[in-house]
């Protein structure tokens, strides 16, 4: 039996970039192919054109044994072949209906048949378990949800070959297993999925075979029955990675940070924080896990000045903060890793040396009364460029032009250069891969040893658990509870993000 | 913790987009109240209902207000209602106050009409179609504007493509007169080389702005100036030696609904422009949200890369889509020069290409909600037109600026942030 889709010496170069370097893989019928590899080694690249985004210069592309030439997604759809792509490509303001159709209409003379469309997604959403209601406008739908419209866009499109870019950056622990339910049922009946992740622990659970690509080029292949995350890792990064975050335990100092009875709402107008109440001290790590939506970024938004209180107070080092500008609050010494570090953390079009000093740029060391200068400027960012391993390290590029793990390694370089008492650091590792995440690590660690207070909001349920000292666990708004690190292990914190506590545990 | 808790909570009024109305309401009621009190409390305003503004058919409704009591009367209602709904009560109270809102909000162009005939008979009938008349060309812009910023293309051109096609419409028409052509055939072709004329100006739209991804604001300018140049050119050189005058396009009773009593006859038998609004609106709305091509502009219009992985063709939907913008505004251009005047003036189109993407706005991108915008502008130029032929006691100035003022205080307090297709000015580049 021939190979749903094979690669065969696939070699594509970008202006300056090797971008795939005589790629070859295999996906066989009813496996799940798992692609690793660091941001930037070609995973996207190759996939983009086995879907005919992107022309590749050599090599070919088989389906079926059949030799084929992919020359747009198109091409791509017919030769049954669907990708849900790591940034979703859905038109927001249309209903679930109107995406899947789009591109594929069904129409009585002019006019579209929705309804038509509509029984075919229910119909897909009940065989594969998908839970999806048609009508709904996308952008009212939660992330998880968008991903399975993806999923129904290339169902309908009749695709027995699936590929997902990294398709679980986005969801919780719980969405992920959703997701793996998913596409266990669609290995049932006969798709073949290409799987593309950092998260090892994942890959090795669902994945038949292993494919490591690394600089463009192939590193190795790998059978998850016989692979440690360790052994992925090291084929991934090319070198031994610490995968354990290595710490004493914690030695908190006075309180840093004091948050009273705090109400913020949300960009609808909606109540999104209500009620919390938590201290901060100095030398500690505070991790807020919850699934994502459930009031942390407004939280954070509070905080950091960017979004007004409806009530309640924020202390910060003894002094009441609550209605501060931005600025007075990193004056007061706070630093803040935004979640989404394009939009709120960088100016991308601004070089390196000039991004670095976006929180400073007005102070004397860079600044002589109206003039800037440039020179203090460039020094401060060639040290931190060095100190904090951006690559590549010219400091004239824009900033926009590094990849993303470097990027948020000039935000972190920023903030923790700084005189910083209070660290508050939104999702620092998203979508970053293992080398870049140890490396983020190991710095906050080295803050808060050094005596800052760490107010960590993360996602990810691993790096609250690996990185804090106590877990707070917000839902719908609410602090549900927080844990000392000793009694907080995974399953507890899951049932807390759902919202679920021991009630019957006397007061 | 708890005496930190009990400092915390310090209330507040919040402005929501209800205060907002309400507050501006309340203002409103004041001025009414106070300007009412001014006015001779005999004077009587008569509302006729009559099928033609010559006064020859016998009038068919009459209803006299006196003036002064009425406009007491809504003041008092809008200081109410704008009272009530400034301290937005909750449970039952809630539904009542929001009831005296609509009811304000339907009271205001009947308020505005009565106010301005103080004294004097007005038309209500005349005053409907005449508004509809001139709100032609500028709801019919509106929908050139939605086909193109649908698609992810800003159009500001609109205006200049007006200027070309009631340029080159009536240039057509002056020159086919000297033919044996009938009348009604050489119009038909005028209004066709108005379109066309739009088009083709639509087509340097499309290349300055998709093939060689020119900012859309410049390129749009770009054709503005243009036209006022070209334009001007060709009067100068065609138009000015000769008696450059034409024949109007000519009415069309449409049947049964032109016998229709009081709005049969002012409506229903019209110029071909006008009814082409209505046909349009419907054209506009049908294509954009019930067919394949809809579907497609709209999503090329808001995420042209995610139309893009589906096989849709952004650039090939976008230069369409362009080209068909640029044939109705090229419809609303003829309606200028060919239905409205029979001649062609330097700049007739005096702004109206704007007023259209102003409504394509305020309209939220839709043709339904265009149409209503544009309707409210033309009723606001009926009444200024009106308020020339009457004498009125009110400044003429301050009632025109009215529905523009209520339109600001609509937009701002119901409708809310009007947001645009969101690839909208962005040129598509493929990876």
């Amino acid at each position: 039996m021939s190979a749903a889709l094979e690669v065969r010496g696939i070699t594509k170069r970008f202006p300056g970039v090797l971008a795939n370097d005589n790629i070859s893989l295999t996906l066989e019928k009813g496996q799940v192919l798992g692609l690793l590899g660091e941001n930037g080694a070609g995973k996207s690249t190759l996939m983009n054109m086995i879907y005919g985004l992107y022309k590749p210069d050599a090599g070919e592309i088989l389906v079926n044994g059949q030799a084929v030439e992919i020359s747009g997604p198109k091409d791509a759809i017919s030769l049954g072949i669907g990708m849900v792509h790591q940034h979703f490509q859905l038109v927001d303001v249309l209903s679930v209906t109107e995406n899947v159709m789009l591109g594929n209409e069904r129409t009585r003379g002019p006019f579209l048949r929705r309804s038509l469309a509509r029984r075919e997604i229910e119909a897909l959403s009940r065989e594969y378990g998908l839970d999806v209601n048609p009508d709904a406008l996308v952008r009212d739908l939660p992330v998880g949800v968008q991903q399975r419209v993806e999923i129904i866009k290339a169902l309908y499109r009749q695709a027995d070959i699936l590929i997902l870019d990294e398709p679980t950056a986005v969801l919780t622990p719980q969405e992920a297993r959703g997701l793996f339910k998913i596409m266990r049922a669609l290995l049932d009946r006969g798709v073949s999925i290409i799987f593309i992740s950092h998260k090892l622990k994942e890959v090795l659970e669902i994945c038949d075979q292993v494919v490591v690509l690394r600089r463009g080029k192939v590193a190795g292949t790998a059978d998850p029955r016989q692979s440690t995350e360790q052994s992925l890792a090291s084929l991934m990064v090319g070198r031994d990675v610490i995968l354990e975050v290595d710490k004493d335990s914690a030695t908190p100092g006075d309180e840093i940070l004091g948050v009273f009875d705090l109400h913020v709402h949300d960009d609808r107008g909606l109540p999104a924080v209500e009620g919390l109440n938590f201290g901060l001290r100095r030398g500690e790590i505070l991790g807020v896990a919850g699934v994502q939506g459930n009031g942390q970024t407004e939280l954070v938004d509070a905080l950091t000045g960017m979004r007004a209180v409806d009530s309640g107070r924020i202390v910060i080092k003894g002094q009441d903060m609550t209605s501060a500008s931005p600025r007075q609050i990193t004056e007061r010494g706070v630093g803040h890793v935004p979640e989404d570090r394009q939009r709120d953390g960088l100016v991308a079009s601004f070089t390196v040396m000039h991004n670095l000093v976006l929180s400073t740029y007005y102070r004397s060391d860079f600044c002589d009364w109206i003039v800037v200068d440039d020179r203090a400027i460039a020094t401060n960012a060639h040290e931190l460029v060095e100190r904090y391993d951006v690559r590549p390290p010219i400091i004239n590029n824009a900033a926009g032009g590094l990849s993303g793990g470097n990027q948020q390694k000039v935000i972190i370089a920023r903030e923790f250069s700084r005189d910083v008492d209070l660290l508050i650091a939104s999702q620092p590792t998203r979508g970053l891969d293992v080398g870049s995440i140890e490396f983020i690590h190991r710095q906050i660690i080295r803050m808060r040893d050094a005596g800052a207070a760490i107010l960590l909001v993360s996602s990810e349920l691993e790096e609250v658990l690996s990185l804090a000292d106590r877990v707070a666990v917000m839902f719908e708004g609410h602090i549900i509870d927080i844990l000392p690190i000793a009694e907080a292990d995974r399953d507890t914190v899951g049932l807390r993000m759902a919202g679920i506590t021991e009630t019957a545990q006397p007061a | 913790m708890s005496a930190a808790k009990s400092k915390s909570t310090r209330p507040r009024v919040k402005i929501t987009r209800r205060r907002i109305i309400a507050a501006a309401l309340l203002l409103l009621g004041i001025f009414i109240w106070l300007e009412a009190t001014q006015l001779d409390p005999g004077l009587v305003t008569t509302l006729t209902f009559e099928s033609t503004s010559l006064g020859e058919t016998p009038t068919v409704g009459v209803l006299p207000l006196p003036t002064s009591a009425y406009l007491l009367m809504v003041g008092a209602l809008f200081i109410v209602s704008g009272g009530i709904n400034l301290l937005e009560l909750a449970g039952r109270w809630r539904r009542v106050s929001l009831g005296l809102l609509v009811l304000c909000g339907a009271l205001f162009i009947p308020t505005i009409i009565i106010a301005a005939a103080a004294g004097n008979d007005t038309n209500v009938t005349t005053i409907v179609a005449e508004s509809l008349r001139l709100a032609t060309p500028l709801a019919i812009g509106a929908f050139a504007g939605i086909w193109c910023e649908r698609a992810g293309v800003v159009n500001i051109a609109i205006e200049g493509m007006m200027l070309f096609a009631a340029c080159f419409g009536f240039v057509t028409l002056f020159f086919l007169r000297g033919t044996d052509l009938p009348l009604e055939t050489a119009q038909l072709l005028a209004v066709v080389i108005g379109l066309l004329s739009g088009g083709l100006i639509a087509l340097l739209h499309g290349w300055l702005s998709i093939t060689f991804r020119t900012d859309q604001i410049v390129s749009g300018t770009v054709i503005n100036i243009l036209a006022v140049g070209i334009t001007s050119f060709v009067r100068r050189e065609y138009l000015l030696s000769t008696e450059a005058g034409a024949a109007k396009l000519g009415n069309i009773s449409l049947p049964i609904l032109s016998d229709i009593p009081i709005i049969g006859e002012a409506i229903f038998t019209n110029q071909p422009i006008f009814f082409m609004m209505f046909v349009m609106l419907a054209f506009t709305h049908l294509v954009m949200f019930h067919t394949r091509w809809g579907l497609r502009t709209r999503a090329v219009g808001e995420h042209p890369h995610a139309a893009d992985t589906l096989g849709i063709n952004v650039n090939r939907t976008r230069w369409i889509n362009v080209f068909v913008s640029g044939m109705i505004a090229g419809l609303a251009g003829a309606w200028f020069s060919l239905e409205a005047t029979g001649s062609f003036n330097d700049g007739m189109t005096r702004g109206a290409g704007f007023i259209a993407l102003a409504a394509m706005i305020f309209g939220k991108w839709t043709p339904l909600g265009a149409f209503g915008a544009a309707l409210l502008f033309g009723f606001s130029d009926s009444l200024g037109i009106r308020l020339q032929m009457v004498g009125v006691g009110f400044p003429v100035q301050f009632l025109q600026m009215v529905p523009y003022a209520v339109t600001l205080v609509v937009l701002a307090g119901f409708i809310g942030r009007a947001s645009p297709p969101k690839a909208v000015g962005q040129p598509y580049v493929k990876e």
